[in-house]
């Protein structure tokens, strides 16, 4: 690649150099601050060399957060470019830029490590374990994704964001359409967190299968767990597709392959096949967990078991088969056969079915309870109605003969945000608030939460309900400005107020967790909420000990920590310590990854030295790693016998 | 209080855009033809049932809130309350049965608009649809009359009550035809064909765009469509025959170079001859590159400090001295083959 040396940074527009030198101030200032209060080695030691599940979730979801308000900026700034016809506040060029990082950012880097943090955090308390199958694994896992989060992130400021979609569609993306390091940095970013991703698969897999405590069988586990373990799963299956269909772009972009470009008899359409043949079960592997988080949330706050257990277990099941016969319909305008698109047609209105079957257990799961109405639950019930509009619309969507009319549409972008943000984004914050109290010690503000919770689904509902009539009205998605006799003003304005509130409710958020920080009282038990079914809140202290549980509890039944409650055990009684073995934290997953970044950041230019400097790193941390002898430590029965004691002070 | 009135609130979220909306049909739900016609049908009859079902889970979660929230006396509260066969059998069965009354009409409506509309009147009936070829180049559109032999860019005529059979192409980038008020779109892939049946039954002038994002210029994609009288379309094509340029190999391929159609003022052309005798983008996906080649065009990095190009002129470039005509013709170039592959 000829870049010339003042091409590097990207210079010349004054919302770039604003974030370059804010994110240079702010940069300056977290390493000022370390140093100051001498926490470097508190942060290498206690968190970044971690492989407690809980700390690594928390580090999850605090890039997920970071991710939500980058990636909510690019969507933002799409929404005031779109608010009146003829803007000239972002140029075709930048626009395309923007919401290609708004989708990678949204999807890979917000949604997914949002729920693998609190999957992190909550599975392998639910299930009774310590930790999970393979500690150093998802400590590697989670800075593979880490470092493609930074790479991906890096690249508005140092040689341009990729501009072909967060889909990548070829030829667009390929070298004579797309030219520049930009697709290059979708590549490779993405390579290296679906890396960590599908070993978050693997090991949660295992963990699930392997790790639970003693009588808790498949069919006593919480709905979050079964929807992870189903999730772990589909990540399984499609994440090697991605890694692939990555793999073969990269080529045809690096080192002159063929495979999906117009010349040698490329073929373009096979990477739209795989890119959704991941991608539709990609957006399974954001709402499954969701679904497990509204279970949990839902039953907790109507007191009452989740309705028809087994029912829900069979459609989240059902949904996982069926998420990978549905690809097609992302492109029923391929023209595609007759044949073909009845099939994935009807195969995409039958995710429905189960769809449906669960949103009338959780509204039964209310009935005939005692439904109170706290932070996390409001998120909840503001789910169903909300996810309901954008099931419906995706069975409209389906339909692939009246698809051929939504297609690339405004209808489209607001159905798939209505399942998105209504199901995912409100899932991330339901499960945040429940699960605050076990991660922090103490709760969110309720009355700020509720604020915060009214103006964002509020704000929602406004930004993108009006959507639905932009498409119909022809307005397609992706186009940076219309014309004013397109009529589309009105609606638009509308739909960018309405994201602005998203963006304020996002700020008050955000207040919140300082002012709870500040204010909240801190919790004294480890069932916060008074109402905790299961294991996760049968710890002694409210933020459980590193090794979770002193002694491992006994299942006997669904909701097991009510059971124990309903039958007056007390899981802290049962003194009967012995040693704990618990593994020990390690530096080479960080160091691998950094030379994993390292390599990358030398292929999005094509510097090939760096790129072979990196790669010959991170064989050598391989290698260290595999003469690495320490299998863990024992927490002696004193040191239990302390913190247990403490833990109740 | 508040809670209560939540779902009532969604409600009328929903009600909102639409009394905006009211003061004009969206383009979609106002169709112009046959095609447009039975999406348009298809989409109401899928309206009626999703409102419906809107309405059962809103009307039942405002139900299930106002009863079961937590009051002194929860007299109704029953933990042990886990299932019930008969409901769960209800909300499976009937999702079902919505299912396959949507999915006759859909599957019905597939298979119908992959053949040209039917005729009205037995006249109609003896005329075969009228052939023309879109091609998409980033970021204009190239449409052919082969019988006729005209081309034009950026807009298009069609006569009333005919169908057009759209032969879909794209020298470049996938791009996708669309033209809401006639009907749905339909990609255009380099190196293969596609075909699209629309047909207007009144008199008008249609937006017509690319749905597909193709990069910088993709906003600038759109077209006019003008249906006609017969009569009138018969003007026009005579019009173009008689007064428009010749189409030029050189003229052509500068149109492959990326950019926005500007050598008129209202950004449209017409010419005599058509593209064809020298490509069909949808037999050969490599003539773009190559045309790139000949005329000195370089893709150039978006963030460039320099994006200049330094093309050639026709003068310049032995290439277009000689005569470059391909012969498609022994080759089926009606063939019925959707998205066919070379």
């Amino acid at each position: 690649m000829d870049l010339k040396w003042n091409e590097f940074i990207i210079t010349g527009d004054p919302l770039i150099l604003g974030a370059q030198i804010s994110i240079l101030l702010g940069g300056i200032a977290v390493v000022a601050a370390l140093t100051y209060f001498k926490k470097w080695s508190w942060l290498w030691k206690e968190w970044l060399t971690s492989v407690d599940h809980k700390k690594l979730g928390i580090m999850y979801i605090l890039s997920a957060l970071l991710m939500l308000f980058r990636g909510g900026i690019d969507g933002l700034m799409i929404r005031t470019q779109l608010a009146k016809p003829g803007m000239e506040f972002l140029d075709p060029q930048h626009y395309n830029e923007v919401f290609s990082t708004h989708g990678v950012i949204m999807i890979l880097f917000m949604a997914m490590p949002f729920l693998i943090g609190l999957i992190n955090y909550i599975v392998p308390l639910q299930i009774g374990a310590r930790d999970v199958a393979f500690p150093y694994l998802n400590n590697l896992s989670f800075w593979t994704f880490f470092v493609g989060m930074a790479l991906f992130n890096i690249s508005f400021i140092i040689g341009g964001s990729p501009d072909a979609g967060w889909t990548g569609y070829t030829p667009l993306a390929t070298n004579e359409f797309s030219p520049g390091p930009g697709q290059n940095y979708y590549l490779l970013a993405i390579q290296i967190a679906g890396i960590g991703t599908l070993m978050t698969g693997i090991n949660f897999f295992v963990t699930i299968l392997k790790m639970r405590t003693k009588g808790m069988t498949l069919m006593k586990m919480s709905m979050f767990t079964w929807t992870s373990l189903i999730t772990m799963l589909i990540i399984i299956f499609a994440f090697p597709v991605l890694t692939v269909a990555l793999a073969m772009q990269t080529f045809d972009r690096l080192f002159g392959s063929v495979l999906f470009t117009l010349q040698g008899d490329g073929n373009p359409m096979l990477w739209v096949n795989l890119f959704w043949v991941w991608g539709h079960p990609e957006v399974y592997i954001v709402i499954l967990p969701a679904f497990g988080i509204f279970s949990e949330i839902i039953s907790t706050f109507a007191r009452k078991q989740l309705f028809a257990y087994k029912a829900m277990v069979v459609s989240i099941v059902t949904i996982s088969v069926l998420s990978f016969l549905v690809w097609v319909h992302h492109f029923f305008t391929m023209g595609n056969s007759a044949e073909a698109n009845s099939f994935f047609s009807i195969t995409t209105m039958a995710i429905s079915i189960p769809t449906g079957v669960k949103i009338f257990n959780w509204l039964f799961t209310m009935y005939r309870g005692r439904i109170t109405f706290t932070t996390p639950m409001l998120w909840s019930l503001a789910f169903i109605p909300n996810f309901v509009i954008g099931g419906v619309t995706g069975v409209m969507l389906a339909m692939a003969a009246a698809d051929y009319q939504y297609h690339n549409t405004y209808f489209l972008v607001s159905h798939f945000h209505y399942v998105l943000i209504s199901g995912t984004v409100f899932a991330c914050f339901a499960g945040l608030i429940y699960w605050y109290p076990k991660m922090f010690g103490h709760k969110l503000n309720e009355k700020i939460g509720k604020w915060a919770f009214w103006i964002f689904v509020i704000g929602f509902n406004v930004c993108f309900f009006p959507q639905y009539f932009l498409g119909l009205d022809g307005m397609p998605r992706r186009i940076s400005t219309y014309l004013p006799e397109d009529g589309w003003t009105g609606l638009n304005m509308i739909s960018t107020i309405g994201a602005f509130m998203m963006g304020l409710a996002f700020l008050i958020f955000v207040y919140n967790i300082y002012y709870s920080w500040r204010y909240s009282p801190r919790e004294k038990t480890g069932d916060a909420w008074g109402l905790g079914r299961n294991l996760e809140w049968a710890t002694t202290s409210s933020i459980p000990p590193h090794y979770n549980f002193a002694v491992l509890p006994e299942v006997t039944g669904l909701d097991p920590y009510w059971d124990m409650k309903e039958k007056g055990l007390d899981q802290q009684k049962n003194t009967d310590y012995k040693p704990i073995h618990m593994p020990s934290n390690s530096s080479t997953p960080a160091i691998m990854s950094a030379l994993m970044g390292m390599a990358a950041f030398g292929l999005v230019f094509q510097w090939y030295w760096v790129g072979i400097v990196g790669a010959v790193g991170i064989f050598i941390t391989m290698i260290v790693r595999s003469f690495d002898y320490n299998d863990g430590y024992y927490v002696s029965v004193e040191e239990i016998k302390e913190t247990e004691a403490k833990a109740n002070k | 209080m508040l809670k209560k009135l939540k779902p009532l609130s969604l409600l009328l979220f929903l009600a909102l855009p639409l009394m905006l909306a009211g003061c004009s049909t969206p383009e979609v739900l106002d169709p112009k033809g046959p095609v447009a016609s039975q999406q348009s049908d298809l989409i109401i009859l899928s309206i009626i049932f999703m409102l419906t079902i809107v309405a059962v889970v809103f009307v039942l979660l405002t139900i299930i809130l106002v009863k079961y929230r937590e009051r002194k006396d929860h007299d109704k509260y029953s933990p042990e309350l886990h299932g019930s066969m008969l409901l769960e059998t209800i909300w499976t069965i009937i999702p079902i049965i919505i299912v396959v009354i949507l999915a006759v009409p859909t599957v019905r409506t597939i298979y119908s608009l992959e053949e040209a509309p039917q005729p009205k009147t037995a006249e109609a009936a003896n005329e075969d649809p009228l052939v023309v070829h879109a091609t998409s180049i980033n970021w204009k559109w190239v449409f052919t009359y082969p019988d006729e032999d005209i081309e034009t860019v950026n807009y298009l005529h069609i006569p009333i009550h005919r169908p057009v059979e759209f032969k879909l192409t794209s020298a470049d980038s996938m791009a996708a035809l669309w033209i809401p008020s006639l009907g749905g779109q339909k990609y255009n892939m380099a190196g293969m064909q596609t075909t699209l049946y629309l047909q207007a039954d009144h008199v008008g002038t249609y937006d017509g765009r690319n749905a597909n994002f193709t990069g910088e210029g993709f906003n600038e994609q759109r077209f006019k469509v003008y249906a006609d009288e017969e009569a009138d379309y018969q003007q026009w094509v005579e019009d173009v025959q008689n007064s428009a340029p010749e189409l030029t190999q050189y003229t052509y391929d500068n149109l492959l170079i990326p950019g926005v159609y500007d050598k008129t003022d209202d950004g449209t052309a017409e010419f005599n001859g058509t593209h064809l005798q020298w490509i069909d983008h949808s037999k050969d996906a490599n003539y773009t590159l190559e045309a790139w080649d000949r005329l000195g065009y370089e893709p150039k990095n978006p963030h460039a400090k320099d994006k200049s190009q330094n093309l050639l002129t026709e003068d310049e470039i032995p290439y277009y001295q000689q005569d470059n005509t391909v012969d498609y013709s022994d080759e089926n170039m009606d063939s019925e083959e959707h998205a066919s592959h070379e």
